[in-house]
């Protein structure tokens, strides 16, 4: 009897929120349609540079008549956009008339791609740009966001909040950088790497032993991060410029990989941290769903007296997630100094410890969801920076906020509701 | 909060709003944690200036006896520097009082959520947005003073007003847990702020940078030292716009319907839910005050200081409010009596700046510390072995 009207419920909020999405795509498609597709003016084909100038096949051409795939793609702008508009509309049009479907998440991206590639084909009508090295840029600047999300994941799947992750980045860049300088590049990515695992370890200590308010002492480990950093940097970097002068951990092409075209260039040509990031990804994904560490911490989560009761130490569990994520932070703030300028500046991180909380809760609390969030928020960066040459009407500082805007619609439940561990920041009485 | 310590103080289980606000304790050993916590803080920044001269550091192997007079000195030097600026002479005291006047009112504002058991780390963005409204009234306009300052007064109350009712409207329709909307309505809004000052209708007439027009001198927010001709004493009407609207908050939820009505939404929104209040408006409500409270500190660095809008004009103000709340237990008086004290530390981190080049960000270290040392009491208590009164704050209940 129970279990039939939890199915229902279960059922009818499916149904909503496949209604919700039904037409939210149908929006989109609309919006597409009217915005993208009919405001391309005169010669409308828009060229996607798909190779970089330095790459193997960097004169290559497939191609048919006025459609050409390389070494540039080019497509007749409002025609495409109003195809685009179209496959939208008709999604959307699928979840509302087809009573059983379950709105799938790759449905999503796949909408969500559209769009962007709708933008950039309107944004880049009647000229050309150098897409390849865009979703590069993305891919590279989603990496520290990812290793952020994913030390959230880490801590709140066992249910401690983590305000601190930009802490954690920002003190992983600085002792990163001042180990760095002193011993080279990987000890400094150790140091890093400690250092976010201090900070988690004062976040754990404090919300789980002491029973804080978890975003009380988020926030505060943030101020105090960046009120130290910002402290010592004047006080002993300024005058000792060595100790602010890292080796850098840069570029490494995969061999042959890297030589696909397109691809290989935006996947294969990357950082050392960009191959970390996949790989990290992987592992926390099979670790928290595929093992028996996985489950406790998942249960711990969710229901930790349940989880106590069947014998899992759940403070202990509590307390390694807590520091595995902030590992995990701090050699995503290494990512600042060593794997790019090879320098502190003071508040070098600028908010994307918050922006990688909000790549998280975009990605439903889980490691993928979290690196695709991530992906995005990282191409709407890289495209905040190359706005000026296609340019369009958008001021870059609209792109700056779209992470923060889809991040509100999405904890407002507009598409889709994102629901985190049933305990999250509460904190454990053991009885 | 465990069972066994509050019962040795108090016969009954103190609710979330005993916490917060210390009642049903005595004075005493209501202050016992934020002192303890004040001098501990001020213990560790003496550490850090200590550990952060790498010559005196390296003293400490070939001559202890002069690294450790050296090191004294230095401390002594930059507190008393730090002294003497926030408290010394009437430019201290006039210093302090300037930058306190934001702080006590976006204590406020983080004080009017915690009583509504709401937690708004949003100050910072209806800040900007308040002190951006006030300064697009304060060009656009001629007005006598008389009308001009209000008038833009109440713009940066309306502004921020708008600003905080969204997450509290958010929280109340879908659910969405206002530590985040808050946080990424903070970007939105600095964003908007860049973006903005940027735009014809507010820049100034031949600047690159973002910077507004100046406001017209009729919307100045007078000094209330003026009469004695010295430019270094900036105290401005913020400062007792802050007292007025403590005064107001402290009536307001205390003495009135709708203050009786956002604590009991704050102690329990389902009791206040059968009760038969409004929970969906009450959100709104306190959130909206809180916001529009945040929009008068907004107020003051534009209106009293810059007579325009600059990109930081918010000087993370939003985030030192969090520990003002906490530390004035989120109680009218107590916040600012805690927002004096962050005014002192900010006025005398800047004389200590000045005088021994020690940097100002020894503030933001102090000011993080004592908020840790204030939120879990039982650091403070295995420190100094004393008994204290459970003062942990837990408000948030889950996010999203």
């Amino acid at each position: 009897m129970v279990d039939t009207t939890v199915q229902a419920a279960e059922a009818a909020r499916g149904e909503r929120r496949a209604h919700r999405l039904g037409w939210f795509y149908i929006g989109l498609g609309l919006f597409v349609a009217l915005v993208f597709a009919s405001t391309v003016t005169g010669e409308g084909d828009s060229s996607f540079g798909m190779v970089l100038a330095r790459d193997r096949f960097a004169d290559f051409e497939i191609g048919l008549g006025s459609l050409r795939l390389l070494p540039s793609l080019v497509v007749p702008a409002a025609l495409t956009n109003f195809l685009i508009a179209a496959v939208m509309g008709f999604l959307g049009a699928r979840l509302l008339t087809k009573k059983a479907l379950k709105p799938s998440n790759l449905t999503l991206a796949l909408v969500i791609g559209l769009f962007l590639f709708a933008f950039l084909t309107w944004a880049a009508a009647g000229q050309s740009f150098n897409l390849a090295s865009m979703l590069r840029q993305s891919v590279l600047r989603s990496a520290p966001l990812t290793f952020g999300a994913l030390a959230g994941v880490l801590s709140e799947r066992v249910a401690v909040i983590n305000i601190a992750i930009e802490g954690m980045l920002l003190g992983g860049a600085f002792t990163g950088v001042i180990v760095g300088s002193l011993y080279g590049a990987w000890p400094g990515v150790l140091a890093a790497i400690i250092t976010g695992g201090l900070l988690a370890w004062v976040l754990a200590v404090l919300s789980i032993k002491y029973k804080v308010d978890q975003i009380i002492s988020g926030v505060v480990i943030n101020i105090f991060v960046l009120g130290l950093t910002s402290f010592l940097s004047v006080q002993i970097l300024t005058q000792n410029a060595d100790l602010n002068n890292s080796p850098r951990i840069g570029a490494w092409n995969v061999p042959f990989l890297s030589d696909i075209p397109f691809f290989g260039t935006i996947l294969f040509k990357q950082n050392l941290f960009v191959y970390i990031m996949f790989g990290l990804v992987a592992v926390t994904t099979y670790a928290l769903f595929f093992t028996r560490w996985g489950l406790r911490t998942r249960a711990v989560g969710e229901h930790p007296k349940a989880a106590d009761t069947l014998g899992v130490d759940v403070y202990r569990i509590r307390y390694i997630g807590v520091i595995l994520g902030g590992l995990v932070a701090g050699f995503g703030g290494a990512f600042f100094t060593i794997g790019q300028v090879g320098r502190f500046d003071e508040n070098m991180t600028g908010g994307r410890g918050y922006i990688a909380l909000a790549a998280m809760i975009f990605g439903r609390w889980h490691p993928v969801g979290a690196m695709s969030a991530a992906l995005v928020f990282g191409f709407s960066d890289a495209i905040a920076n190359k706005l000026g040459i296609l340019n369009t009407p958008i001021p870059s500082e609209f792109l700056a906020m779209a992470p923060y805007i889809a991040t509100l619609i999405v904890v407002a439940g507009v598409v889709g509701k994102s629901r985190p561990p049933a305990a999250d920041g509460i904190p454990y009485e053991k009885q | 909060m465990s069972d066994k310590d509050s019962k040795e103080t108090t016969d009954r289980k103190p609710s979330t709003m005993d916490e917060i606000t210390g009642v049903g304790t005595s004075w005493g050993r209501a202050m016992l944690v934020p002192v303890l916590a004040l001098f501990t803080a001020l213990v560790c920044g003496a550490l850090i200036i200590a550990v952060s001269d790498l010559d005196l550091l390296s003293l400490w192997k070939s001559d202890p006896g002069l690294a450790a007079s050296g090191t004294w000195s230095k401390i002594s030097g930059a507190y008393a520097a730090m002294f003497r600026g926030a408290f010394g002479d009437l430019q201290g005291w006039s210093e302090t009082l300037t930058l306190a006047a934001p702080l006590i009112l976006a204590g406020l504002s983080v004080a009017v959520g915690f009583k509504a058991g709401l937690f708004n780390i949003g100050a910072e963005g209806q800040m900007v947005i308040g002190g951006l409204t006030a300064v697009i009234i304060g060009f656009s306009f001629d007005l006598p003073a008389i009308i001009h300052v209000p008038l833009s007064i109440l713009g940066g109350f309306v502004g921020g007003f708008i600003w905080g009712a969204i997450p509290g409207l958010l929280r109340a329709k879908t659910g969405a847990h206002e530590v985040i909307t808050t946080i990424m309505l903070n970007f939105v809004a600095l964003n908007l702020l860049t973006y903005l000052l940027k735009s014809s209708a507010i820049q100034q007439p031949g600047r690159d940078d973002a910077r507004s027009k100046l406001i017209q001198e009729s919307a100045r927010l007078p000094r209330l030292l003026s009469f004695m001709d010295d430019p270094r004493l900036r105290v401005h009407l913020g400062i007792l716009i802050a007292l007025v609207a403590a005064g107001v908050v402290y009536w307001m939820l205390f003495k009135t319907t709708l203050g009786f009505e956002i604590r009991a939404v704050g102690a329990n929104p389902d009791a206040s839910r059968y009760a038969g209040m409004n929970v969906l408006w009450l959100y709104v409500a306190a959130m909206g005050i809180a916001g529009g409270l945040a929009g008068l500190a907004g107020v003051n660095p534009t209106l009293g200081l810059q007579y325009r809008a600059t990109p930081g004009f918010s000087a993370a103000i939003g985030f030192d409010a969090i520990a003002l709340a906490l530390l004035g237990r989120s109680h009218p008086l107590g916040v600012v009596f805690a927002g004096i004290l962050f005014g002192a530390l900010r006025s005398g981190g800047q004389e200590m700046q000045a005088a021994t080049g020690i940097s100002i960000d020894l503030v933001l270290v102090v000011g993080a510390l004592i908020v840790i040392f204030i939120a879990a009491p039982a650091l403070i208590r295995s420190i100094y072995r004393v008994k204290t009164d459970d003062v942990s704050v837990s408000i948030t209940k889950g996010i999203a």
